[in-house]
């Protein structure tokens, strides 16, 4: 089964992107022969309050509860937010979203310790953004940054029930961070592959060398990049490590693998 | 290659910006880069690779700004590997335009020896009249000019003297018979702008690589410039090539304009003869040819 663990669902601020609503979604997920998507809802990244959309999250997605499962976003300084957390727990989401860049919270943000520990507890892996474009074409209003790894490291070693899934990484920030961190502190990190160059620099073939392909899940970030880039990466592997598995999404938090059993069992 | 061994694209593939390393370049790494480069190709099903050699790739003068020294020493490793490559390999001449003589004597060389396009960096605002005399010359000669692009320049960047679209475009307009490939659609800054400001001028034809895939992206190339003003690339990430590739084909051209983008443009833009295995272009009225 293969889930992009990096789907997002309404317009982005900074520039047109066609069609980003979950029924093309749906499309582009059978055309691509992927089973399911866990699926964010863009816009919240920049709202100040992302509870109202939220809110647009699981509605949109209703209509499509065996492939679409939602990750809203969850703002740790906001009140009452675990509450929201509690929400998307009962909605079965595998996973909730924070933008700490966006929201100016530092890579030691005491708020965003406390989201990785109850997401965790909630068996909900925190899923967190590097970027969403390449720095060369940023609106000049676009000036948040990108995550950094410190913020990763930070996080990974807040407790033993931390699950992050780091989005939009590339090669160096993925090192960076694996190597900064005990074995334990590791093994709660995945990575998705959406922006890990291929050949002729094989970053990924390097990565999965090095720190294992059981570290990285498939992510797309659609609608903002073509979902055809992390297979072809995929597919174009050299031989000593093509065929390497990725972990699969229910490998990453309990509550994925419980929502992906309750869906297979209702088929 | 599928899992038979063919590749996963069948039919001519021309990768009109490819980049290759040598022993000069600083990177242990060189010839493993350069295998890579020819496994993936393999594999995507690529027929040429139209690469060029950066200099030293800032080792001993920067990538964009490389010494006359450096610049004949990366064209040498360039010459060599088309001698050992003929079969897939073509090459673009690298000069720096701060040197006219030196660039115009490489030119020359490297063309004697088969060279069949001319590669400019970043070394010189792309209006600037230090080009004149390479944009001339390669008119005369039919070899098109990939330039570098960043896609909209809003201020300075370091490690280049960065041109966008607009700029470009005043070069292609006072040598209307010279060919111009804006690189890299993919490689960074706003596309949007490059494509209103190189409409106007057919001399001009993007190319689709870089490591930037946005969604959309390919979908407004085709709209504002069409299938024969666009060549297929993959520059430094042949990954996003081959998904470009396949996202190509889902997003409504015609096979026509399909076979256009992945190699007709690129054998109509070239010397004459410079693909001998890509089949032969029926050349109607309407289909634009090399100036």
């Amino acid at each position: 089964m293969t889930t992009d663990v990096n789907a997002l669902i309404g317009p982005y601020p900074f520039r047109y992107v066609p069609h980003p609503d979950p029924d093309v979604l749906i499309r582009v997920l059978d055309r691509e022969q992927i089973d399911r998507a866990w699926v964010g809802h863009l816009p919240s990244a920049f709202y100040r309050d992302p509870t109202q959309g939220n809110a647009e999250l699981y509605r949109a997605l209703e209509r499509f509860p065996d492939r679409l499962q939602p990750v809203p976003t969850i703002r740790p300084d906001w009140p009452r937010w675990r509450d929201e957390l509690r929400r998307a727990a009962s909605a079965n989401s595998p996973a909730v979203r924070a933008y700490p860049p966006q929201w100016g919270m530092g890579p030691h943000d005491a708020g965003m310790r406390e989201l990785a520990i109850a997401a965790g507890e909630h068996r909900m892996a925190l899923l967190l953004t590097v970027r969403f474009e390449d720095l060369r074409q940023r609106h000049p209003m676009d000036s948040a940054g990108d995550l950094s790894a410190a913020s990763i490291r930070s996080l990974a070693r807040a407790g033993e029930r931390v699950r992050l899934v780091v989005t939009a990484a590339g090669r160096e920030m993925i090192e960076e961070v694996h190597w900064g961190l005990t074995a334990e502190e590791q093994r709660r990190v995945y990575w998705d592959i959406s922006w890990v160059w291929g050949p002729p620099e094989d970053h990924l073939a390097k990565l999965f060398r090095m720190i294992g392909s059981e570290r990285f899940v498939f992510g797309t970030q659609w609608p903002l990049r073509l979902t055809q880039t992390p297979r072809a990466n995929l597919d174009l592997l050299p031989d000593d490590v093509r065929g390497s598995r990725l972990a699969g999404a229910e490998a990453v938090c309990d509550a994925g693998a419980s929502a992906v059993r309750k869906t297979v069992t209702s088929r | 290659m599928t899992d038979d061994g063919a590749p996963l694209q069948s039919g001519p593939l021309i990768d009109a910006h490819a980049h290759f390393y040598h022993a000069g370049a600083g990177r242990a790494d060189w010839s493993d880069v350069n295998a890579a480069r020819f496994r993936a190709g393999e594999r995507i099903g690529v027929t040429y690779h139209v690469a060029s050699v950066l200099g030293s790739y800032g080792f001993s003068s920067p990538t964009y700004f490389p010494s006359p020294v450096d610049v004949t020493r990366g064209n040498d490793a360039m010459l060599a590997l088309c001698a050992q490559e003929p079969e897939r390999v073509r090459m673009f001449t690298t000069v720096n335009p701060n040197d006219t003589e030196h660039a115009l004597r490489e030119i020359e060389r490297c063309g004697a020896r088969g060279a069949i396009g001319i590669k400019l960096l970043a070394s010189r605002r792309a209006d600037d009249p230090l080009l004149d005399p390479i944009a001339a010359i390669a008119a005369e000669k039919g070899m098109p000019v990939l330039h570098h692009i960043w896609q909209h320049r809003r201020r300075e960047w370091p490690s280049q003297e960065i041109s966008d679209g607009a700029d470009l475009a005043r070069l292609a307009a006072r040598h209307p018979r010279a060919t111009f490939i804006l690189a890299h659609i993919g490689g960074g800054g706003d596309y949007m702008h490059t494509f209103p400001a190189v409409v106007d001028c057919p001399n001009i034809l993007p190319d689709l690589s870089g490591s930037g895939v946005d969604r959309g992206m390919l979908d407004a190339a085709v709209d504002a410039l069409g299938a024969r003003r666009l060549l297929w690339g993959c520059d430094l990430t042949m990954c996003t090539g081959l998904a470009k590739l396949r996202a190509l084909e889902v997003i409504g051209l015609t096979d026509d304009d399909l076979e256009d983008i992945r190699w007709r443009n690129a054998a109509r833009i070239f010397p004459d003869g410079s693909f001998p295995r890509c089949s032969p272009i029926r050349l109607d009225a309407s289909t634009p040819r090399r100036p």
